[in-house]
């Protein structure tokens, strides 16, 4: 760094900072801060601005039966969709990592849901679960079983709404899985081969824990998508029957840009931030501390 | 048993494998197999499974003609490629002051840029709404566009491949008298061009999906991507003709499903290039 000195050189690095920095500040950090600030404002009416009310959104939140609805769904539907996505797709991945038959196929079959919209998918699954004559009813009827709606059912909405999001991320997380599984050496397998040790064994000694890294930043991934992922809610149920299907991305779209209540919405933006800060700040101290990426 | 066979016993997945590997790629494509039969078919099929099932190309031009598709197309279109351009553009300007140069602050922006990854732009609708309103954008495709052309993800991967690039080609260009514009033009962006492939296939993939925020953002034809589209489609004009549907569903993931199933393997290394840090 010869030719111009530093007080030069540093200009140059905020001119080249500037243009991204506009924008993030602009549409990320901006919009955080004023979410908390209207948090504690009425909504606007009209010509009226909003007034300082204190805590009372997060008062009419914690007797909203929707919120506590939409949070309770929300953690079952991530309690489910994490592990069980995530399972599968390390299982898709050690498959396809392997000379199996039909190898290309596989990975094209397991991969293919991640590029589709799901805006568009979820209107394939509406068809599949429609009572009467979608397919799913087809296969059960079948076996004799009796007619089920499954999007219309307070019992079963939830879980027709988990199938569809374990259906869309699984092989989305098994690419990661297949680029770790490839990085390691292979003489850890010829090793284990000469040792005799079973492929259970050389699994669950060798690969699972030196996947531990591709695991946890999956894990990662996975928890925000439960966030964040409610296409799929928008198409096939609408939060229904009764919120029996609400989550809590999906409760504020509904009372930001139905209800125009916009100072309750920010209120509950202001939850889903301290979740998904929640999560950045549990990778940052805790997996970055533990476990060391390459 | 010797090693070698132990080795290929490893390799070779036993017949219990294969087929519960087939079974759940079957279960997998199933999805998309019905509406591909559906959509192929005269309505009356929609729901028997028949060989010999007439094939027909009629939902398609129904569904076409139905909706503005070509306009939708083409608002996709316009926004996946503006919104990728300006991501390269910033985040390659960022991602090479970050990996080369010394100033006052930089861990504090580098963290500040970092704080994106977590908190989305998905996320803060209202806020953002309200910035679309005071800048007169709400229903057009800078609106949908804007809060995604700084991409947290896009600097963080391309500092990474900057600061892999060894120092000496970049003072060999110095000494011939490139500014550090023409250094970053010539010599780092050519180097990096396999992740800007792989940031490229994600970031279109992603924005072709979009759905949440356009839907906020827009409320006419003329700035509704694909995805808004279909959605006011299906929901509204169709009733249930799931012909149509499917149809109108598989035109809209068409060029996505096409270029995955050319590119297969670009889109596949590209994702796991994207996904490691």
């Amino acid at each position: 760094m010869t030719s111009a000195p530093s007080g030069t050189r540093a200009v140059h690095a905020y001119l080249l900072l500037l243009p991204a920095f506009v924008l993030l500040v602009a549409f990320t950090h901006y919009p955080a801060v004023s979410t908390l600030i209207d948090s504690f404002f009425s909504t606007p009416k009209g010509a009226r601005p909003g007034v300082w009310v204190g805590l009372e959104n997060y008062a009419v939140m914690a007797g909203d039966p929707v919120f506590w609805k939409a949070l309770q769904n929300n953690a079952w539907f991530a309690l489910a969709t994490i592990p069980l996505s995530i399972s599968l797709a390390l299982v898709m991945a050690l498959w396809v990592n392997e000379r199996i038959a039909g190898r290309g196929f596989l990975r094209m079959a397991y991969f293919t849901p991640t590029v589709l919209p799901m805006i568009a998918v979820a209107n394939i699954w509406l068809f599949f679960y429609t009572p009467g004559y979608g397919l799913l009813e087809q296969i059960t009827g079948l076996f004799g079983a009796p007619s089920q709606n499954w999007l219309g059912d307070q019992r079963t909405a939830l879980g027709a709404i988990t199938v569809v999001a374990v259906w869309k991320e699984a092989g989305f997380f098994m690419i990661f899985y297949l680029a770790a599984l490839q990085s390691l050496n292979p003489s850890l397998r010829e090793a284990a081969a000469i040792e005799g040790a079973s492929r259970w064994y050389f699994f669950k000694r060798v690969q699972w824990p030196l996947l531990m890294p591709t695991t946890l930043f999956v894990m990662v991934n996975a928890v925000i998508n439960a966030v964040r992922m409610i296409d799929h809610v928008v198409v096939l149920t609408r939060g229904g029957p009764d919120n029996a299907s609400t989550l809590l991305l999906y409760h504020l779209y509904e009372v930001g840009f139905k209800y125009w209540d916009t100072g309750y919405a920010a209120a509950l933006t202001v939850v889903l931030l301290l979740v998904l800060a929640s999560v950045a700040l549990f990778q940052f101290f805790v997996l970055d501390r533990k476990v060391h990426y390459k | 048993m010797t090693p070698t066979t132990n080795r290929l016993v490893y390799n070779d997945p036993g017949w219990i494998d294969t087929l519960a590997a087939w079974v759940l790629a079957l279960l997998w494509i199933l999805p998309l197999a019905y509406a591909v039969w559906t959509a192929f078919h005269p309505s009356e099929y929609s729901t028997r499974f028949e060989l010999l099932a007439p094939l027909t190309l009629d939902n398609f031009e129904r569904a076409w003609a139905a909706a503005p598709f070509a306009r939708y197309f083409l608002n996709t279109t316009l926004l996946v490629a503006m919104i990728l351009a300006f991501q390269l553009v910033l985040s390659t300007l960022a991602a090479y002051a970050f990996a080369r140069y010394e100033f006052m602050g930089k861990n504090v922006l580098f963290a500040l840029v970092l704080v994106q990854l977590m908190i989305m732009p998905d996320v803060l609708l209202v806020a953002n709404y309200k910035t679309m309103a005071t800048l007169g954008l709400v229903d057009t495709l800078w609106a949908i566009g804007l809060p995604y052309f700084a991409s947290a993800f896009a600097i963080f991967l391309l500092r990474q491949t900057f600061m892999g690039i060894p120092k000496e080609l970049d003072e060999a260009a110095r000494v011939e008298g490139a500014s550090a514009l023409q250094i970053l033009w010539r010599v780092y962006v050519p180097l990096a061009r396999p992740v800007y492939t792989a940031f490229a296939l994600v970031s279109v993939s992603f924005h072709w999906n979009n759905f949440l925020w356009p839907v906020i953002i827009t409320n006419s034809v003329s700035a509704r991507p694909l995805t808004v589209g279909l959605q006011v489609f299906s929901s509204t004009d169709q009733g249930i003709d799931w012909s149509i549907i499917t149809a109108a569903t598989l035109m809209t993931s068409a060029p996505l499903l096409i270029g995955f199933l050319l590119f297969q393997r670009q889109f596949v290394q590209s994702f796991m290039r994207a996904g490691i840090k």
